[in-house]
């Protein structure tokens, strides 16, 4: 930090009793309104395209869900209430769908975190061609995730894959909805787990080393040295990843859409809502459901903030 | 070449916070300023209002008669050397020195011709090429200064410019940067914490606390004649001894012992309608191992006895630490000055220290008791609750 | 741990396990779908990770057929164009976030965090139904507007993060050197945060080649229709009698500008996913 800075951050230290000539805190400046201006014509253009685009579509959305609509039978189209609600919620498919949903989010995201903490301090503390092993374990983050799930999805249909028998000779696993699942889950924790590595190592990054050796100093093994002051330090970094992660797990929908399309009653709540809107083409349904997991990511999102305190990331300018 | 005047210059920020409060100062053509004072004292936003980079809420500045306070930075034809050096990281050095010389639409070949004078007065000929990056920091202060020298300003701005540094180069480069001062001959003004700095360097110093200035005067008259109490425990290091002391009846109450009160002295203190308590101030090296002391100058002085605490031995000569008894002075300046330096947070045990330089003959040990001999002429008086030196002649 | 430490000999044997470990881990499904690519109708289902017989063929049938190279040519441009534009707007708005103290900046932020935590699905519905209504269903800027608005708020973080490395006491300097507010910037701030824009770019440009949910909604001819979104019609269409293979090369050539992207600016897109993360 400069001098520039701190003379400027710091207020003098005892301000001198007030002069007399000037009082209190009036409007801001000229240069300070002239800043604002400028500040928000900046952001006016992107501010405006995220409001239009997300704003819009959801009160639509909420409008929608009370309608029936049906793009079938377009002229039965009114106002029922919340009866669209009842029915997805005593719906069993919309259960089944959240509950796949939930097992693969867990799952997945409780994989990729220790997964990705090793592959971190892999990546972080390997002694040999550092840069390629990160380039590689960009690869899977880079990648389209359909190109991913095709695949996975051969190697596991009998008769191109190598790994269809690998269990079960003649077994076709993509058949069977606990391997699917199995599988499912697989496809998303290879193509996610760099991206979750990489901000663990950032993480890790602010960790001191001179905090490890202190450690090390004071007695602490390396296990000990990991639990009660890597952990600990670079907790916010990975109260961040699981957050991000769990959202996106929660949204699961292309791995699904290539390995089973849903089938064997392996939808995610996202592959479901597609169903009924593209190809059952019932908006109304569709609508409610795409409601529901707005509702339920928010709760994700406030639970997570509620349970961890995380403050959310990029806090902006104020530091 | 150029005079810079600032005519009861002030900054408030938009939240309210004076930073700066009427500073008057006049720097003459060629002089060399210093601006100094603990960190947050307004010197950084003085410099920037001269600069133009940040605006003057009061005031006038004015460069060679002519105001500036509207001026945009690039049309006062000042240069500024930045604590960070600022240099362009996708510059070579000589794109990076040559830059404002192209910014004024300098005819190429003049260019290339003063880039390479100015490396050679700086010693970064063979680093041209290079950039940024790839240099240590004296020779990245060094093109800071190149690149601010090159074009010849009306004066120089430097803000903290040798406080990256470590501390053997940052000496070797403020005798550097004397000799450069003498053979340019430009006007400076020059902002820095640290107050070795500023008595080596400047020709004049202005001291500034919390927005006001304390005093300007040349480094030996700073350091002689303090114009209170926060002058006298800012510039010195080791810093001055305060010592409480209460006046009775011509003589002086001290925790080192009675002193008679010298007539020029009385006077003042009676000129000044001084209070009975007051605080005493004593630089280190107006002490003396007594035992050192030839019979007849010991006789003009005073002598205490107490026990060395610490003994630090530098060679050419020694620092005896004592403890003293009861508390130490206390005035609203002194605890500013203790919270700005940071030496609030030295622990003392409560106590009040003395700090004492002897010649390195001495043979003082620690834990052992000894003689300490002192003139009571050489105290300066100051009155606790304004902090002003009742003992300067005025 | 069981991690190895130290830097004797043995300890880089057990790195190079590890990191071989790693590297597989990897690249296996890369290799394994790259692989069927070259396999011929015959071998494909011989489950062998080398091909026994080396054939061109899939390449050669996709370039000859409207379904890919039309797909090609949207994802491309789709992707290109929703790029520009969110970085350009990214880039306005993230300099103010990282530069400049304005009532709204939180609001700002807030917005583009809840976007980005954004159940995209739940924006399929209503965006189905009003681009039909306006006529963008199944065109180009049908997807690049939603590509837009969900690269946003990533460009936002990646970008502000950029900018708030970015020395500015530079600014100051240059300013001091005689350079007028234009001239500061265009000579000392620009240079500085365009590898800042351009890594943010490389990042958007992946997100906007990646989506498919987007795709597969929100189009429904090859007008629009991205490889993606395409590849998924390869299987049920009957213009390939067996579509593995061809689904293969398909599927490896929209992989190669990633992995291109990914081997040039690995340290830059590590800096960039990170950056926005971490930092405060």
């Amino acid at each position: 930090m400069s001098a520039t800075d701190s003379a400027r951050r710091e207020p003098p230290a005892p301000p001198p009793p007030p002069t007399g000539k000037r009082g209190g805190n009036p409007r801001p400046s000229e240069g300070k309104r002239a800043e604002r201006r400028l500040a928000w014509m900046l952001c006016a253009p992107a501010a405006l395209v995220m409001v239009a685009v997300t704003g819009w579509p959801i009160v639509y959305s909420v409008w929608l869900s009370l309608h029936r609509y049906d793009l079938r039978f377009p002229g039965d189209q009114e106002f029922v209430g919340l009866s669209n609600y009842a029915a997805v919620l005593g719906n069993s498919y919309w259960w089944t769908a959240f509950t796949v949903t939930v097992i693969i989010t867990v799952v997945s995201v409780l994989i990729e975190l220790v997964l990705g903490m090793l592959l971190a301090i892999t990546m972080y503390r390997t002694l040999l061609a550092r840069g390629l092993v990160r380039t590689v374990t960009l690869v899977p983050y880079g990648i389209v995730t359909v190109v991913a799930a095709f695949s996975w999805y051969y190697a596991w249909t009998p008769g191109t894959g190598y790994l269809a028998e690998t269990f079960t000779p003649g077994a076709a696993p993509l058949t069977d909805r606990a391997a699917s699942i199995a599988i499912i889950i697989l496809a998303e924790v290879w193509k996610t787990t760099p991206f979750m590595a990489l901000l663990l190592m950032a993480g890790l990054a602010l960790v001191p080393d001179d905090l490890l050796r202190a450690a090390a100093m004071d007695g602490a093994g390396g296990w000990q040295r990991f639990v009660k002051v890597t952990v600990p330090v670079m907790k916010p970094a990975i109260l961040v990843a699981l957050l991000f992660r769990t959202l996106d797990a929660f949204r699961i929908f292309d791995n699904i859409f290539i390995l089973t399309a849903g089938a064997n009653d392996t939808s995610s709540v996202s592959m479901l809502t597609y169903n009924n809107l593209i190809r059952g083409l019932n908006l109304g349904i569709g609508s409610t459901m795409s409601v529901l997991i707005f509702l339920a990511v928010a709760v994700i999102a406030f639970v997570f903030v509620k349970l961890f305190g995380t403050a959310a990331p990029a806090r902006g300018g104020d530091r | 070449m150029a005079e810079i005047v600032l005519d009861a210059v002030s900054k408030r920020y938009p939240d309210g916070a004076l930073a700066v409060s009427e500073v008057n100062l006049t720097v003459d053509d060629g002089e060399f300023v210093i601006l100094v004072g603990p960190s947050g004292c307004g010197k950084s936003t003085t410099l920037n209002m001269v600069a133009g980079l940040e605006d003057i809420t009061s005031g006038e500045l004015r460069i060679d008669g002519t105001r500036m306070n509207e001026r945009a930075p690039k049309d006062r034809d000042i240069a500024m050397v930045f604590q960070s050096y600022a240099l362009y990281p996708h510059m070579t050095v000589r794109e990076n020195m040559a830059f404002p010389l192209r910014l004024a639409k300098v005819d190429d070949k003049v260019v290339r011709t003063k880039v390479e004078e100015t490396a050679e007065v700086l010693d970064l000929v063979e680093h041209l090429d290079r950039r940024p990056a790839n240099l240590s920091g004296g020779q990245r202060q060094r093109v800071a200064m190149g690149r601010a020298i090159v074009r010849s300003p009306k004066a120089f701005l430097m803000d903290e410019p040798l406080s990256n540094l470590d501390a053997k180069l940052r000496g070797q480069m403020r005798t550097a940067l004397s000799r450069l001062q003498n053979r340019l001959a430009t006007t400076t003004l020059y902002v820095t914490h640290d107050q070795t700095e500023a008595m080596t360097l400047g020709d004049r110093i202005v001291v500034l606390q919390a927005g006001i200035v304390q005093q300007i005067g040349a480094p030996q008259e700073l350091y002689d004649q303090p114009a209170n109490l926060f002058v006298a425990g800012f510039i010195g290091s080791p810093a001055m001894n305060f010592l409480p002391v209460t006046v009775e009846q011509n003589r002086l109450h001290t925790p080192i012992g009675e002193v008679p009160l010298s007539d020029r002295l009385r006077r003042r203190l009676t000129d000044a309608d001084a209070p009975r308590d007051l605080i005493a101030g004593i630089r280190p090296e107006h002490f003396e191992d007594a035992s050192l002391v030839e019979e007849h100058v010991r006789e003009e002085g005073a002598v205490f006895t107490n026990t060395v605490e610490v003994l630090e031995s530098l060679g050419s000569e020694k620092y005896a630490h004592f403890a003293l008894e009861g508390e130490g002075a206390r005035s609203q300046q002194l605890t500013d000055l203790a919270s700005v330096t940071g030496s609030a947070d030295v622990p003392t045990g409560g106590r009040s220290l003395l700090v004492t330089r002897m010649s390195a003959a001495t043979e003082a040990r620690e834990k052992q008791r000894m003689d300490i001999w002192f003139d009571p002429d050489r105290f300066q008086v100051f009155d606790p609750d304004s902090g002003r030196n009742l003992t300067l002649d005025t | 741990m069981a991690f190895p430490s130290g830097t004797g000999t043995s300890a880089k044997g057990k790195w190079a396990l590890v990191n071989t470990v790693v590297v597989v881990y990897a690249l296996l499904p890369v290799l394994w779908i790259t692989s069927l690519s070259f396999k011929t109708k015959e071998t494909i289902g011989d489950g062998n990770l080398i091909p026994r017989e080396w054939t061109l063929e899939n390449y050669a049938d996709i370039f000859s057929t409207s379904l890919f190279v039309r797909a090609l040519v949207n994802s491309i441009g789709i992707a290109l164009i929703s790029t520009t534009i969110a970085v350009l707007l990214a880039t306005m708005a993230a300099y103010a976030v990282a530069r400049l103290e304005f009532p709204g900046k939180r609001a700002l932020i807030g917005v583009s965090l809840l976007i980005a935590m954004f159940p995209q699905i739940s924006l399929v519905t209503p965006l189905f139904n009003i681009e039909r209504a306006l006529g963008l269903f199944d065109t180009w800027p049908g997807l690049i507007i939603p590509y837009i608005t969900f690269a946003l708020p990533l460009a936002i973080y990646t970008l502000s993060a950029f900018f708030r490395e970015i020395p500015w006491e530079l600014e100051k300097a240059a300013k001091m050197d005689g350079a007028t507010p234009a001239q500061a910037f265009r000579k000392v701030i620009a240079p500085l945060a365009a590898p800042g824009v351009f890594t943010t770019a490389i990042l958007v440009f992946i997100f906007c080649w990646n989506d498919f949910l987007f795709a597969i909604s929100l189009t429904s001819s090859e007008a629009s229709r991205t490889v993606p979104a395409a590849l998924s019609f390869f299987t049920g269409a009957s213009q390939f009698e067996d579509p593995t293979g061809t689904v293969s090369a398909a599927a490896v050539v929209i992989t190669v500008p990633i992995v291109l992207f990914v081997l040039f600016f690995q340290r830059r897109i590590v800096a960039g996913l990170t950056s926005g993360a971490v930092k405060g």
